[in-house]
């Protein structure tokens, strides 16, 4: 068996169904407000997966997003944003698949427009019938072990709780079930959506992630390609804590040095 | 007469029964090899494969779709 890794450079790849990916950070692309800024903090990320949407052809649109993210040589994860049934989910799953030619989903079912939650049922109904149709299935869900459970029983390749509600910033409100989730869990656990700052990313994978997803932490950041650098750094340093053994939280202090041996000048 | 074929919710006037989904895709502008855009004809998703031996019909109704930035 290999060392345990000790320093960034050792950090093993991100696997997920087989598949190794270089980065432990996977970026949304949503929210960046030119192109040239997106593929910046790809760089600058070293993200290895991005995720996209599908939408309706407009005529206005520009630019060329897969050129640019097949130029950067980064994986495309197709998502069902927007999705509010498994029906929706799974149309919209086998429309991508067909785009992209990747069989990989994240599967996004919401259930309530104002808080963007998944619909645990919609969401492990539309998990088990892609799963049966062939596709790698990466649910977003929430924070609830038992779900996280169910959709892993169901065959998906990995789980993504969330940490709060998409977009909120509001970091990992729930840090006890997170640990719950990644303490069981048998496949990745990437968390996904809350993110808000580079130390929120850390804590994630110090509490046993496999890999955080985030976008508008580094999208609607005031300086994008500043966060996407903080981010790559707060996932390497969080993976590395985690397994680092970090010592026991103390209601009293504890001196590093004793006093034995102290020179005598009172 | 209007053709009713309907594409992402619009009827399309310019557009006439017997063209191949390979024309509507090029229409819009968009690469032929249509990567990262994909068909769905009457809620049924139309393989790449078959865009060429694929073609419109009265009534059609089109969903034209590609990938955009989200997630």
């Amino acid at each position: 068996m290999d060392a345990p890794a000790q320093t960034v450079a050792e950090i093993p790849p991100l696997e997920i169904a087989g598949v190794q990916l270089a980065s432990r950070l996977i970026l949304g692309t949503g929210g960046f407000h030119r192109l040239d800024e997106l593929a910046a903090a790809i760089e600058v990320s070293g993200t290895a997966m991005v995720t996209v949407a599908m939408r309706r052809v407009e005529p206005t649109q520009q630019g060329s997003l897969i050129g640019v993210l097949d130029r950067a040589g980064v994986r495309i994860l197709p998502n069902t944003a927007g999705c509010f049934t498994a029906r929706e989910a799974i149309r919209t799953a086998e429309l991508a698949r067909e785009a992209l030619e990747t069989d990989w989903v994240k599967l996004e079912v919401i259930g309530d427009d104002r808080t963007l939650l998944p619909d645990p049922a919609e969401l492990l109904d539309a998990a088990e019938q892609l799963v049966s149709r062939g596709f790698t299935v990466l649910p977003y869900a929430t924070d609830d072990p038992v779900l996280c459970r169910r959709l892993e029983e169901a065959g998906c390749a990995a789980v993504m709780p969330l940490g709060s509600p998409i977009g909120s910033g509001r970091g990992i409100a729930n840090p006890i079930n997170i640990a719950l989730i990644t303490e069981r869990a048998n496949v990745p656990v990437i968390l996904d959506a809350g993110i808000g700052t580079a130390s929120e990313a850390a804590q994630a994978l110090e509490l046993g992630c496999d890999a955080v997803l985030l976008a508008t932490a580094v999208s609607r950041a005031a300086d994008p390609i500043r966060m996407a650098a903080a981010m790559r750094a707060a996932v390497e340093a969080g993976w590395l804590a985690g397994g680092a053994g970090r010592i026991p939280v103390r209601t009293w202090a504890q001196a590093s040095t004793t006093p034995e041996g102290m020179a005598d000048l009172a | 007469m209007s053709s009713g074929i309907t594409v992402n919710g619009n009827l399309r006037d310019d557009l006439e029964p017997g063209l191949s989904i390979v024309d509507l895709v090029t229409r819009h502008g968009l690469p032929e090899e249509g990567r990262g855009v994909a068909v769905a004809i009457d809620g049924e998703v139309v393989p790449r494969a078959q865009w060429s031996s694929t073609l419109l019909e009265e009534g059609s109704a089109v969903e034209l779709v590609q990938a955009i930035q989200g997630g």
